[in-house]
């Protein structure tokens, strides 16, 4: 956080520099099921982000000493590519891609029934295309929807927003130069309908009260990208659930 | 909400709504089946795919997802590995599978198992047993289990293997009959078929047809027009193996 | 590319319907897949294209910096190629730094341009011996069915003709269009048995014996040349490769517009 208060970047009507109200998310765009290798995929657009995730698995764990006979292990590995920012960023994993994928892989892990599927992994790639703030969160709605579109089983979808303070004033969903030049970020991911707080992280200055509108604006968001990640699922799949469907109790004898 | 569960509950597996994890699927009467799971008194959807209620369970048949073994399965896998005792079979799940030299139905001296499966081959077995962590094994003792030679080897997601087989076999029947194809489905989502080439891709065109599911009614009859165009004749009733 | 053993019978196959003159998909041997280019993909590149071709699936970007010249090229600005094989793109690709497929592609794909002369490296010194623009071009593979080389190739190639030059933003004057001569297309062929296929899938990939890639310019003539895997090649179709790479090269340079 800059903590630069002195740019002006919420008018004095309450929009910001990029026509938003405080309290309004970016445009988002989200599809399932991108790509062909892997067993799940989505991509998602949240304003000038571009994120695309991709599921393999459950698939046998590498490396074998991080097996658990118990359940599968959630492994994200979040990246950002080279050209996605101004500077050129050197290719491979930083201290800052190491931790975000941490924090997303326990995420994960506390939605995905990771009981069904002993001694496997469950390898999530994110890998942000275009950046312009709230990668990590554009990444963690992304990786659950391809999860979900990878058939592993899950207690619920999890999306997650960043709300930030700019000028003093609690907003939703910071642009690029808001994360600049703003005083607080606090990205959250949590799943609406229980209010489950899976994935949060702050830094800058913030009072107490601040914080609690902040989370209150989160939560809201929240709810709305989940929609739009239920709606990316739904158009892939309804239109096949609609075809004829015949499920015999078990394969009958094929060949004499 | 109360009124549709009871209705389901009469009309076994009537309703073809898609579910995603976390949507509500009965909020007390019914018990969570396969991919289903309960918080609070209440039942959700654990994956995505069709609900399905039957007796007192509200299930999720699921619409894609690895294929997860269970003893009894017919499977075609592919030999991965060798050891002095047994082949270790990739049998497209999560868990690769040991044949054991004492489910295969030949007489197997120890350190000869090269002679009689090597890596790359393709065999057709199916699932013995599956331990509580999920420790699959394989057998081959059994009529009509072998190894496969010629035609090939194609894979389809495993969730949508009934749907090719079709009612009591009728979907894959009629492929057989227009292409005078042999064809064998396992359940791990892999096909094997033989035949003439030119029939061979017209039988793959149409599980692939079938596996894409594009047309929303009336499959059978689409996919019967499809073979009846492209082979020009109509179909062949007796049984062509 | 570990674990993945190919099946006995589906390389039969393969080659069954070769000797019968088909490929698995029904493309002809000098057919390529479909090809779809969408450019400026990235806004925060210079210069970026996705390149579907059939289920091959790439993004390349291409980042500018001033930087130093090397000492035995003063006036001249300097070219670097990268190939990601992200874990995303394939189950085979594993996360780590690049290996020797990921390196040998990011060297044929900067050959072909390198060698076409594809940018006009003098118009991208500042100053002589001191400053001039550095031209990175990364490589991601975001989904793996074949033929890298020509998907990757294309790629960078379609990138650096929407390449603006960031002068502004480095107060060098105004932006300019990256300075370029020609179009380097490549094209590769493997050999399965005595077939030549081009634009292979990763099926026809992993039972081929041979694989040539071959980079023309604007008039035919070669850049660049990679021949790869275990098996030879006659001098016959050596020759067959390259007659037919040219005659590609051309239909696929007047698709790049």
């Amino acid at each position: 956080m800059g903590g630069n208060s002195n740019i002006k970047l919420i008018d004095d009507n309450g929009i910001r520099i990029d026509g938003r109200k405080v309290d309004e998310l970016r445009p988002i765009k989200i599809e399932a099921g991108v790509l062909k290798n892997a067993d799940g995929s989505a991509y998602v657009e949240i304003g000038k982000n571009k994120v695309l995730a991709a599921v393999y698995g459950p698939r046998e764990c590498h490396p074998r000493h991080m097996q658990n006979p118990a359940k599968a292990i959630v492994q994200v590995k979040y990246n950002m590519i080279s050209f996605s920012v101004d500077d050129r960023k050197r290719p491979g994993p930083d201290r800052r891609s190491v931790e975000i994928s941490k924090i997303i892989s326990e995420a994960m892990e506390y939605v995905v029934f990771t009981e069904n599927y002993p001694r496997t992994s469950i390898d999530v790639f994110i890998e942000v295309l275009q950046a312009n703030a709230g990668t990590r969160c554009a990444g963690l709605t992304a990786a659950s929807v391809a999860l979900a579109d990878a058939g592993i089983p899950m207690k619920d979808l999890v999306p997650a927003i960043a709300v930030g303070k700019v000028n003093d004033q609690v907003v939703l969903d910071l642009n690029k130069e808001e994360d600049n030049y703003g005083q607080a970020d606090v990205p959250m991911a949590m799943i609406p309908r229980t209010g489950e707080v899976v994935l949060l992280q702050m830094d800058g200055h913030l009072t107490y009260d601040e914080f609690k509108y902040a989370i209150s604006l989160g939560k809201k968001a929240c709810a709305e990208v989940y929609e739009i990640q239920k709606d990316a699922l739904r158009r892939r799949y309804v239109v096949e659930s609609e075809a004829e469907q015949e499920q015999p109790v078990s394969v009958p004898d094929q060949e004499a | 909400m109360e009124l549709k569960s009871i209705m389901s509950n009469e009309n076994v597996g009537a309703s073809r709504e898609v579910v995603l994890p976390g949507d509500l699927l009965d909020t007390g009467r019914l018990k969570p089946g396969s991919g289903a799971y309960s918080e609070d008194g209440k039942v959700y959807a654990a994956q995505l795919g069709i609900k399905s209620v039957k007796s007192n369970f509200v299930n999720v048949i699921p619409l894609g997802g690895r294929y997860i073994p269970s003893p009894g399965d017919t499977i075609i896998g592919k030999v991965e590995d060798i050891g002095p005792s047994n082949w270790l079979i990739d049998i497209n799940s999560p868990y690769p599978a040991p044949l054991h030299v004492t489910e295969v139905p030949w007489k197997v001296e120890f350190g000869d198992t090269s002679r009689f499966l090597g890596v790359g081959d393709t065999i057709m077995a199916k699932v013995l047993m599956v331990d509580e962590t999920k420790r699959v094994q394989v057998t081959m003792k059994e009529q009509g289990l072998r190894k496969l030679q010629g035609g090939q080897v194609i894979e389809i997601s495993n969730s949508k293997v009934p749907r090719v087989i079709g009612k009591g076999g009728s979907m894959i029947q009629m492929i057989k009959n227009y292409t005078s194809c042999r064809i064998f489905i396992g359940q791990n989502g892999r096909i094997w078929l033989d035949g003439d080439i030119d029939n061979m891709l017209v039988a793959i065109r149409a599980i692939k047809m079938i596996e894409e599911g594009a047309q929303t009614l009336h499959l059978t009859e689409k996919v019967k027009e499809y073979l009846e165009s492209v082979t020009k004749k109509s179909e062949v009733k007796e049984d062509t193996n | 590319m570990a674990r993945s053993v190919v099946s006995e019978i589906k390389r039969d196959h393969i080659h069954k319907l070769l000797s019968t003159g088909k490929r698995v998909d029904g493309r002809a041997w000098d057919e390529f897949r479909p090809l779809s280019i969408e450019t400026n993909y990235v806004e925060s590149a210079e210069g970026s294209a996705r390149v579907h071709l059939g289920n091959t699936d790439v993004l390349v970007g291409v980042k500018m910096l001033i930087g130093t010249p090397f000492a035995d090229t003063p006036d001249k600005g300097v070219l670097s190629t990268n190939a990601e094989l992200i874990p995303m793109a394939s189950p085979s690709f594993e996360a780590g730094p690049p290996d020797e497929n990921s390196i040998e592609l990011a060297r044929v794909v900067d050959r072909g341009i390198r060698e076409s002369q594809m940018i006009d490296l003098e118009k991208l010194c500042i100053e002589p011996g001191k400053e001039v623009w550095m031209n990175f071009i990364d490589i991601y593979v975001l989904d793996y069915d074949g033929n890298l080389f020509d998907a990757c190739t294309l790629g960078a190639v379609s990138a650096l003709m929407t390449t603006m030059v960031p002068a502004k933003a480095h107060e060098k004057g105004e932006d300019f269009k990256m300075p370029l001569r020609t179009v380097p297309v490549s094209c590769t062929a493997v050999k399965i048995e005595n077939s030549l296929l081009f634009d292979p899938t990763l099926d026809e990939e992993k039972v081929a014996d041979a694989r040539l890639t071959v980079t023309t310019d604007e008039n035919g003539d070669l850049r660049a040349m990679q021949k790869g895997l275990k098996g030879a090649f006659t001098i016959d179709q050596i020759e067959n490769i390259i007659e037919t790479s040219q005659r590609l090269g051309k239909e696929i340079r007047q698709s790049l517009g």
